[in-house]
């Protein structure tokens, strides 16, 4: 019995324009949408907020709502509603800072183990099992425990236990890349490692990256603001969402908008970033 | 060869049509697709991957229906089945048709035993008793030939080889001895040597049970081996059929003709293997004409602008061409 | 015994992890801006006293020396001593622990009977107006922090509508799940719209093997096809996603043991951090981390008894 070379595959058919694949996407513009509007609002806060989120005003304390202060005054009688607008610069800056480190030390970290494997390869899962034994959170606030509350030291904190989730993803995209022929054409051909790892594999292996990052600067926002409701991130009299909800806390039966509309605000933006990641995740598997 | 008496075909499909999708990401996977499988009859489906052979026989036992609409008739004791309702159909399936699958390892549930599995199959569709359907289960373990049947009821699929697998999976869609068995690539995940004992198996079971079976495959070699008649599929279409014999020794559709060279037979050295040039049109966007026009070497005119119909080229046989090759052509089978 | 077996090579495996846990905890402390004894003694301690720490800690010796006393002190049970409580590390720990973990398995059960149901309707569902609910709904869930869910709950079912009370633990059991509800429900909210993904994603993947289209093409009835071809395989893969997302559970019954004044572990922590409780935090930091690997110890067990393929290898 002999095997016939019918091995084709039916054509596939014409590819329409991936951005406009993702312009019908509902979910992808709606996510887009959110963090366009987010981004102008953290960069240029004081044109959309109509008062200065520090100006205290004891003459108007803890006002509901009104046309005068849309979402009511604080216990100082700072306007709420320009507190939230100027909090979007801080969690937006925190959505960024929080992730990009971790991600940049994450990658390489990945890309090296993923590549060079051996003894690295081995030490590399054992120093990941150990950092996931922690709850992340735990682990965090153990950090900031230690080196004091504050912005800054949180994004240390989180850098140094986010920067593991990057690395195991990038290890397993690179190891699956270095299967594909261009990886073993690159060696044969004796370019040195680094232009391979970095010109080759990189840019391939980057998309389930660029992903996770998306989730992750939505879970970046949720776990600094959980932060800063705590009282270990960004610390009052900072506007910033979690910062605010706890300011509100204790008013939370007779002044409960205070701290409903920042948390409004968290949800807003972290749906934004789950959809456009999610979006982008769409956009990128393989049709089938 | 199985002598044809003249009788009732066990199995008769006419002019079935199934398409996944609507509007315009519609599929047509299968188009008016029509043959008869007799008592006792082996019919080879051959075709490239994306030919409809295996929607054919999904269609023919309703397992498409969740995923697109199935239209035509498919004569079953003198039902058409494709508008049997679901309920029906679970009787028949497994009960009076039965299907097996390409890869032994993913149809059969790694976290069952084997003996459970065939016992379900007889609980379905038998009202045996418990013991009746053990004493069954060892027997088809042993039809089938895996040896100390009894003492393996109890083991798990990933504790079989590859082609031991197979062979439980065939145990387990004959254990209700059905009249119709389907094949869906039997053997295409097994070893050479184990292909010729699978089709082996299942010719001798096809011929002790007097069943009718469907084997699907992209091999012509396992269809001249194993076949009776033979339907060549293209794009969805048949393009040819007819008795193995004759469609083998001298195919007529210019695709037959083509996988017919294709196969590397007393080539000598050094000599390049020849393959039908180009690939099949995508379902989505099917050409007005022949979907086969595009890498026929046979094409004229008409081709592309109208397709052919499948018409009698002799005795037992149709082709689907305008420009049919004639007898000279074609390697030896 | 095949499951013996198994479990003492997954212990033996953990170990270097844990050494690795080990020396995470030990380094923690000593992150530590300036002295760590200064830090344990205390604002008003006197130079004797600090000097006194410093050796009592070990901490004129070598890093090593003191790795060392650090693992052999820890496993003995000795975690060191609460300044906050004045009371052995270990025993503080364990007074509150329970809490915490009635807790948690408070919210995973109350998770497993959210998630569990509606994920399944979602798979079965693919793509139809339930499937995009249910995601949708829980897709803005997942966006919601902790925190947050737990004030809402808090401020209209507790504190609002005195449906429930605002804090406290309960003495009887039955007390207990009245007072815990909001909170276990709140954490419970959390993780099963992580679950319900998860899952989804399962059992969509075991709708669509190959044994299920066999098992139809047997013309096995829909209902035993899914209780028995479907459930069983897709409980394997809940059960380790159940695992995975034990880290979650924890830092979510962290921050809501805050917000509802439960008096576990998770809210000793924040107040260990804020009295720059150094050994308590140590302490708590490991306690997190033994109650993970246990977790995902049972989880593997759970699995290799679930699957026979892993029961032989």
């Amino acid at each position: 019995m002999s095997e016939l070379s019918l091995s084709q595959d039916a054509a596939p058919a014409q590819k329409p324009s991936r951005i406009r694949m993702a312009l019908r996407k509902p979910g992808f513009m709606v996510g887009a949408t959110i963090i366009g509007i987010s981004t102008i609002l953290a960069l240029f806060p004081g044109v959309f907020a109509p008062y200065d989120p520090n100006f205290i005003d004891y003459t108007a304390v803890r006002q509901p709502p009104s046309w005068l202060h849309p979402f009511g005054t604080d216990l100082l009688g700072r306007d709420s509603f320009s507190r939230v607008i100027w909090a979007y610069s801080v969690n937006m800056q925190m959505a960024v800072l929080a992730t990009i480190f971790a991600l940049i030390i994450g990658v390489v970290i990945g890309a090296l183990v993923g590549y060079y494997r051996g003894i690295a390869d081995m030490i590399f899962g054992r120093v990941v099992d150990a950092i996931i034994t922690f709850p992340f959170l735990v682990l965090v606030i153990a950090v900031v425990a230690v080196l004091g509350p504050g912005l800054v030291n949180m994004y240390i904190a989180i850098t140094l236990v986010g920067w593991v989730y990057y690395a195991r993803l990038m290890r397993a995209e690179v190891i699956s890349q270095m299967g594909n022929d261009y990886a073993s054409a690159g060696i044969v051909m004796g370019y040195s490692d680094l232009r391979i790892i970095f010109r080759h594999l990189l840019p391939n292996a980057i998309t389930p990256i660029v992903v996770y990052w998306m989730t992750d600067m939505a879970l970046a926002i949720l776990l600094g603001s959980s932060l800063g409701y705590l009282g270990l991130g960004a610390q009052p009299p900072q506007a910033e969402w979690g910062v605010l909800i706890a300011e509100g806390r204790n008013f939370i039966t007779t002044a409960w908008w205070l701290s409903l509309m920042p948390g409004i605000a968290i949800v807003l933006t972290g749906l934004g970033f789950s959809l456009i990641g999610d979006g982008i995740a769409d956009l990128l598997r393989p049709r089938g | 060869m199985t002598l044809k008496s003249v009788q009732t075909p066990l199995l008769e499909v006419s002019g079935l049509c199934t398409t996944f999708g609507a509007g315009q990401a519609s599929i047509p996977a299968v188009r008016d697709v029509s043959f008869c499988v007799n008592k006792g009859e082996v019919l080879g489906l051959v075709g490239e991957s994306g030919s409809g052979k295996s929607v054919t026989l999904r269609s023919i036992l309703g397992l498409s229906r969740r995923y697109g609409t199935t239209t035509g008739s498919v004569q079953w004791c003198g039902q058409n089945i494709v508008e049997t309702p679901e309920a029906q159909m679970r009787k028949i399936r497994g009960g009076e048709i039965a299907m097996i699958f390409q890869e032994p390892m993913t149809s059969l549930n790694p976290l069952l035993t084997v003996g459970l599995q065939i016992d379900e199959t007889l609980k379905a569709h038998t009202d045996m008793s418990s013991s009746e359907r053990k004493k069954r289960a060892i027997e088809m373990l042993d039809v089938v030939g895996i040896p100390a049947a009894a003492s393996r009821l109890g083991e798990y699929p990933h504790q079989f080889s590859g082609g031991m697998r197979q062979r439980v999976m065939i145990a387990i869609a004959l254990a209700a001895r059905p009249r119709m068995l389907l094949a869906d690539e039997p053997t295409t995940a097994l070893d050479v040597t184990i292909q010729a004992q699978i089709l082996d198996l299942i010719l001798s079971l096809a011929q002790d049970f007097d069943m009718g079976v469907i084997l699907v495959t992209h091999d012509l070699g396992v269809v001249a081996q194993t076949c009776d008649q033979v339907a060549v599929m293209y794009a969805g279409r048949i393009v040819e059929q007819g008795a193995v014999r004759s469609v083998l020794r001298a195919p007529q559709h210019p695709y037959t003709v083509g996988l017919m060279r294709s196969v590397p037979e007393n080539v000598p050295p050094r000599t390049p293997l020849y393959s039908i040039p180009g690939t099949p049109p995508s379902l989505l966007s099917l050409p007005a004409g022949c979907a086969f026009a595009a890498r026929c070497t046979h094409k004229s005119e008409i081709c592309e602008t109208s397709r052919p119909d499948l018409v009698g080229a002799g005795t037992g046989r149709s082709v689907a061409c305008f420009n049919q090759v004639k007898s000279e052509g074609g390697a030896a089978a | 015994m095949a499951g013996i077996q198994y479990t003492l090579n997954r212990l033996v495996l953990m170990i270097p992890t844990f050494l690795l846990v080990m020396i995470i905890i030990f380094l923690l402390v000593r992150l530590l801006p300036g002295d760590p004894a200064i830090a344990i003694a205390g604002d008003k301690a006197s130079d004797a006293d600090i000097a006194a720490i410093r050796e009592k800690l070990g901490l004129n010796a070598p890093l090593l020396a003191q790795f060392w006393y650090f693992l052999t002190n820890t496993l003995q049970g000795d975690l060191g001593r609460s300044i906050l409580l004045r009371a052995p590390v270990l025993d503080v720990i364990l007074a509150r622990l329970p809490t915490t973990i009635f807790l948690a398995v408070y919210a995973i059960s109350l998770s497993i009977l959210i998630a569990g149901p509606l994920a399944f309707l979602a798979a079965v569902n693919r793509g139809r107006w339930q499937d995009n609910l249910i995601r949708a709904v829980f897709q803005v869930g997942l966006s919601m922090p902790v925190f947050y869910i737990g004030l809402i709950l808090l401020t209209f079912l507790a504190a609002q509508l005195r449906l429930f009370p605002v804090g406290g633990y309960g003495e009887t059991f039955w007390d207990r799940m009245y007072h815990l509800f909001l909170p276990a429900v709140t954490v419970a909210l959390y993780t099963s719209a992580i679950l319900m993904r998860n899952l989804r994603a399962a059992i969509i993947e075991v709708l669509d093997a190959e044994y299920v289209q066999f098992a139809r093409a047997k013309g096995l009835p829909s209902r035993l096809i899914l209780g028995r071809h479907v459930l069983k395989n897709a409980l394997i893969s809940t059960v380790t996603l159940l695992g995975l997302s034990i880290g979650q559970l924890m830092s979510g019954t962290l921050v809501t043991e805050t917000v509802f004044a439960v008096p576990g572990v998770g809210r000793l922590m924040l107040e260990a951090i804020f009295a720059r409780d150094y050994p308590l935090i140590q302490g708590l930091t490991l306690t997190f981390a033994v109650l993970v690997s246990l977790v995902f110890l049972m989880t593997d067990l759970f699995q290799s008894w679930l699957d026979p393929r892993m029961r032989l290898s």
